[in-house]
């Protein structure tokens, strides 16, 4: 288990190399100059030369490169150009709370998935099973985005129940928490009805009810405990998804947090900004996808054989 | 060959799920292209004096916060939304068969490099791959296409190189070999045509989660700019006035979650009438 650990570590490593070099090169792809891309409006020429010797344009790519990795290895990821504060202090004001409703969404998604699947699958055929499958489909089709709209329009504005928008009180987690869980729950409850019903067919699931044992403890105690080895699997890959996903709600909600933080940031150009939140978003997909590894391997030792 | 597909077209549409879902997205298709007449107004047509009305019988779905008429918006939103999505998704599958095929039927190095990439983007949500790419390209609707493209091309690559590996070994395509048959020929003429049913249904079904990434974008600011509609667009621009004129808002995303729901629909009468679901799970 450490050994495998150990070595996903260490499989790491080329991927932190590429994203790196992925998000150090944006500010040289985008069209035109990268110092005309970091000025203000209206800046002198000594402005400029200045500004190209503050972020090393003036210097061979490698360089800049190397000079980057050292700078963001001691966690230094620049200023950024519009608000004149480092990035890094931007991030962790910003972090807490995309973790927070990242989290949130995470653990809500997936039991009412969990739960909405155990109960389509055993109520297979009947109106409850279309019920709960119509609204998977619903689920995986309407934009996120757009519900976090409607449910403001309906529950802050004309219910009043909750605030607007903001991150003030848990009150105010209510909405974007199921907004942005919608998707996840639509996924687990299609993986969990599926894995429910082909269980059910299996020789062992027969034999138990030949015993005679409740239908419902069957369901519950052995044919759940099987069902769960796909669910385990698709949770594994969504928790990287925890704060990347989150962007769009955060943006629509107006939620400190680093979604909003990149959006603002694409859209007044401000490049140091972009990369330090693209850079934190990637690995935090990174890390989830890890941590996901890992659990699966620490709960399915067939897997840890597969994968190392 | 040509014969049993069309048949299983005619399978798929002859169900009722998938007759129904392929009559919208048929009079959405129509909608979008013959929006320039279709419209009751011009979609840039300002008119400050009926700003923010509700839906009337002189303006169907009333209008924004500039007076424009929102059912003719949306109409020429779809026609930027589908072309967007569409464009992106085919530009996404050419690609895609080309780079799945090379690396399933060759193998090696190219293979290895590839599919480390692809595994590397598969694990990112496809918004921020999206993201990404538009912070390199910059804002705008070519910015969104290529970014759409990138962003699912992992899935598309993935999925032709498993039905070539699998088909390469099937006994046909070593009796062409051993007849002489060149790669091309092979490739071109045995392997594509078969591997292509399950990529095109995937193909269908990535065309909705494009409408839904296209709309994000353009909710964002990053897609569409103005006066050009989208239904993104339209959404972003009508957040201000969510208050006094939630229609501006709620019909497109509606529109968007339709359109969505139909073409899923129609991918699951196809992938039921050409039997490749087996196929789609593998990859």
């Amino acid at each position: 288990m450490i050994a495998f650990t150990l070595r996903r570590l260490l499989l790491l490593l080329p991927v932190f190399f590429v994203v790196s070099l992925v998000v150090f090169f944006i500010i040289h792809l985008v069209p035109g100059d990268p110092i005309d891309n970091l000025m203000r409006a209206g800046s002198t020429p000594e402005q400029r030369l200045q500004i190209a010797a503050k972020y090393g344009l003036d210097r061979s790519l490698v360089e800049q490169y190397l000079t980057w990795m050292g700078r963001l290895l001691t966690g230094d990821l620049g200023t950024s150009i519009i608000q004149g504060r480092p990035v890094s202090t931007l991030i962790a004001h910003n972090m807490p709370y995309s973790l927070q409703l990242g989290i949130a969404a995470l653990l809500f998604s997936t039991l009412t998935g969990i739960a909405a699947g155990v109960i389509a699958a055993s109520y297979q055929g009947t109106r409850v099973d279309d019920a709960i499958t119509g609204f998977i489909l619903l689920g995986s089709t309407v934009p996120s985005f757009w519900l976090g709209l409607l449910l403001i329009l309906v529950f802050a504005v004309w219910l009043g129940w909750v605030p607007v928008s903001g991150a003030r009180g848990w009150t105010s987690l209510i909405l974007p928490v199921i907004a942005a869980g919608l998707g996840g729950i639509a996924l687990v409850a299609r993986v969990t009805r599926i894995a429910m019903i082909e269980t059910a067919r299996q020789d062992f699931v027969v034999l138990l009810h030949a015993k005679g044992l409740p239908p419902f403890l069957i369901q519950l105690r052995h044919v759940l405990r099987h069902a769960m080895v796909p669910v385990v699997t698709i949770l594994g890959l969504r928790i990287g998804w925890v704060l990347g996903g989150a962007v769009t709600i955060e943006y629509v909600f107006a939620r400190p947090g680093l979604g909003s933080l990149l959006i603002r940031a694409l859209n007044q150009r401000d490049y140091p900004l972009v990369q330090g939140c693209l850079l934190m978003l990637a690995m935090a997909v990174i890390v989830g996808a890890l941590i996901g590894d890992i659990v699966q391997a620490a709960m399915d030792p067939r897997q840890r054989e597969a994968r190392s | 060959m040509t014969d049993r597909r069309t048949l299983a077209f005619l399978n798929a549409v002859s169900t009722f799920k998938g007759g129904i879902s392929g009559a919208f997205l048929l009079l959405l298709v129509i909608a979008a292209l013959l929006a320039p007449w279709l419209s009751p107004y011009p979609y840039d047509l300002q008119d400050l004096g009926v700003m923010n009305q509700a839906p009337s019988m002189t303006h169907l779905l009333g209008t924004d916060e500039f007076g424009r008429d929102v059912l003719s918006r949306m109409i020429t939103g779809a026609r930027t939304s589908l072309s967007v999505s569409i464009t992106a998704i085919g530009i996404s599958v050419v690609l895609g068969l080309v780079l799945g095929a090379t690396c399933g039927y060759f193998g090696g190095t190219f293979d290895r490099i590839v599919m480390t990439v692809v595994d590397l983007t598969w694990s990112f949500p496809e918004i921020l791959i999206a993201l990404m790419l538009v912070a390199i390209i910059g804002p705008g609707l070519e910015g969104v296409v290529i970014a759409i493209a990138i962003a699912y091309l992992a899935q598309f690559t993935r999925l032709t190189r498993t039905q070539i590996m699998s088909l390469k070994s099937e006994t046909y395509v070593e009796a062409t070999v051993s007849l002489g048959a060149g790669h091309t020929h092979i490739l071109f003429s045995h392997l594509l045509p078969n591997a292509l049913a399950p990529v095109l249904v995937a193909a269908m079904l990535a065309t909705g989660d494009a409408i839904i990434l296209e709309a994000t974008l353009g909710f964002f600011g990053l897609g569409a700019q103005p006066p050009t509609p989208s239904w993104g667009a339209m959404m972003s621009s009508g957040t201000a006035q969510l208050f006094i004129a939630p229609w501006v808002i709620l019909l497109p995303g509606l529109a968007v979650a339709l359109t969505v729901v139909f073409l899923n629909l129609f991918g699951d009468a196809l992938i039921a009438a050409l039997d490749v679901r087996t196929k789609l799970r593998e990859a």
